[in-house]
């Protein structure tokens, strides 16, 4: 029983993009149901586990709790929108070397929130990425090699 | 979810209007709870109505007497990172780092905490202490309630049919004040307080005696509370230990909490007096700043 459908106008990962969806869908069923981009994850789907996070004109935030109509005339920047083409964005990488993975679900979360983060504060400190990474939940690593992570990038940033 | 319409009024008449046409209407801010509640089957709502392309609702602002005015659909982030309210009104940024993680803050706000009106949000103690008042609008009036006057029940507030929370105004403080708010979760982040406590002072220009104060205590009743006896412990008295700890057992007598999976009623009633204790030693250090 399909609702009416609105028609909403984004920027989604740098480009142009419309698409149509009902009001009751959150932004997560439509980037991943709608749109395909199956990067971002639906963990808890009620605000707590920060699976689901993409950047809502810079601001980190939970897909889930975001309409999909609330996105008209914002620039979304979800797990697909990281990388430069083939070249991984410096937090995919140190991800990839510190392990800071295990089954995957929470990493795109944790990446996109960290990018958030290294966006508006280059050099963290480890505090400060613990408390900022409250709001994403892991339940395989630990968080320690996650933290290690985003700190490595954290102090490359210094050497440019 | 089920069907619902949505709507993104751009002014508030048109808020009023949608209000009025006979809906089951929700208004939506931040959405961290009500997207939440739609989606769980826990609203009956009909309509949402945005409030986030409304002018008056979507800025905060030092009017010319030195209050802080926000709008009601303006989101923590927004807050905490400017650096004239850092100054002026820590104990807002101590309560609005708090609830959630960064990605509700970047969403969430005052206006949509006290709507919700939890017994145990985090901004409520905070704002009762800093005696904030809410500018509330309707299609025919403005009107003004002390926040304290705002929550009747757990998930209810004061708002009337029709009515619309329009600013949080956070008075002047002036000098020789400060306020702090504090929190016990058993966790480092991310939970829901076991109590929370937020606490104003002001002080006389020696420092040596307390002219004004609040105190109020979250997640022990209801509702948050106002509790007039500690402000009593404390007012004309000097800022010492003694005094303190006189408002700290005010602080646990006014509280009548239940026992739930946070906690039980006595380590609350405990809570309330050591919360109050240490938000007060830290109100009275800020208090020296200003």
């Amino acid at each position: 029983m399909a609702g009416r459908r609105t028609q909403v106008q984004t920027k989604l990962n740098g480009e142009e993009t419309d698409f149509l969806c009902e009001p009751r869908q959150s932004l997560l069923e439509v980037l991943r149901d709608e749109l395909g981009l199956t990067g971002t994850k639906e963990g808890c789907n009620n605000g707590n586990c920060g699976a689901c996070s993409v950047l809502v004109n810079g601001r980190v935030a939970n897909a889930c709790c975001v309409l999909g109509v609330e996105a008209e005339g914002a620039d979304i920047t979800t797990i697909e929108g990281i990388a430069d083409g083939d070249k991984l964005h410096p937090l995919q990488q140190a991800f990839l070397e510190e392990a800071a993975l295990q089954c995957g679900i929470c990493t795109p979360g944790f990446i996109v929130s960290s990018k958030a983060l290294l966006d508006s504060e280059p050099e963290p400190d480890e505090e400060r990425v613990r408390f900022w990474l409250a709001g994403n939940l892991c339940r395989c690593t630990g968080y320690d090699k996650i933290v290690r992570a985003v700190l490595k990038v954290s102090n490359t940033s210094d050497n440019g | 979810m089920q069907e619902i319409t949505y709507l993104a009024p751009t002014s508030l008449g048109d808020v009023y209007e949608a209000l009025a046409d006979g809906k089951k209407s929700v208004l939506l801010a931040g959405g961290t709870d009500i997207i939440i509640q739609l989606r769980e089957g826990r609203s009956d709502a009909e309509q949402v109505i945005d409030l986030k392309h409304i002018p008056e609702l979507t800025q905060f602002a030092f009017n010319s007497a030195g209050d802080l005015e926000i709008g009601a659909a303006v989101p923590f982030a927004e807050i905490y990172e400017n650096a004239e309210v850092i100054e002026r009104f820590p104990a807002l940024i101590d309560c609005a780092t708090l609830v959630g993680g960064v990605q509700i803050q970047s969403r969430a706000g005052f206006g949509g905490n006290l709507c919700n009106a939890s017994p145990a949000a985090d901004t409520s103690p905070a704002l009762i202490a800093l005696s904030a008042i809410l500018r509330i609008g309707s299609a025919n009036t403005v009107r003004e309630l002390a926040v304290e006057e705002f929550f009747l029940s757990p998930g209810q507030n004061a708002l009337e049919k029709g009515e619309v929370l329009l600013q949080v105004v956070i008075p002047n403080a002036g000098t020789n004040s400060g306020a702090y708010f504090h929190r016990f979760i058993p966790r480092n982040e991310m939970d829901i307080a076991v109590a929370n406590v937020g606490v104003s002072l002001s002080l006389n220009n020696a420092g040596d005696l307390i002219e004004d104060a609040r105190v109020a205590i979250g997640a022990v009743a209801p509702t948050p509370l106002l509790v007039s006896a500690a402000a009593e412990a404390l007012i004309g008295k000097e800022p010492n230990a003694e005094t303190f700890s006189a408002a700290g057992d005010a602080a646990a007598a006014a509280a009548k909490p239940i026992t739930d999976m946070r906690g039980s009623a006595a380590q609350r009633v405990h809570l309330s007096r050591v919360l109050t204790v240490r938000a007060l030693e830290r109100a009275l250090e800020r208090s020296k700043g200003n």
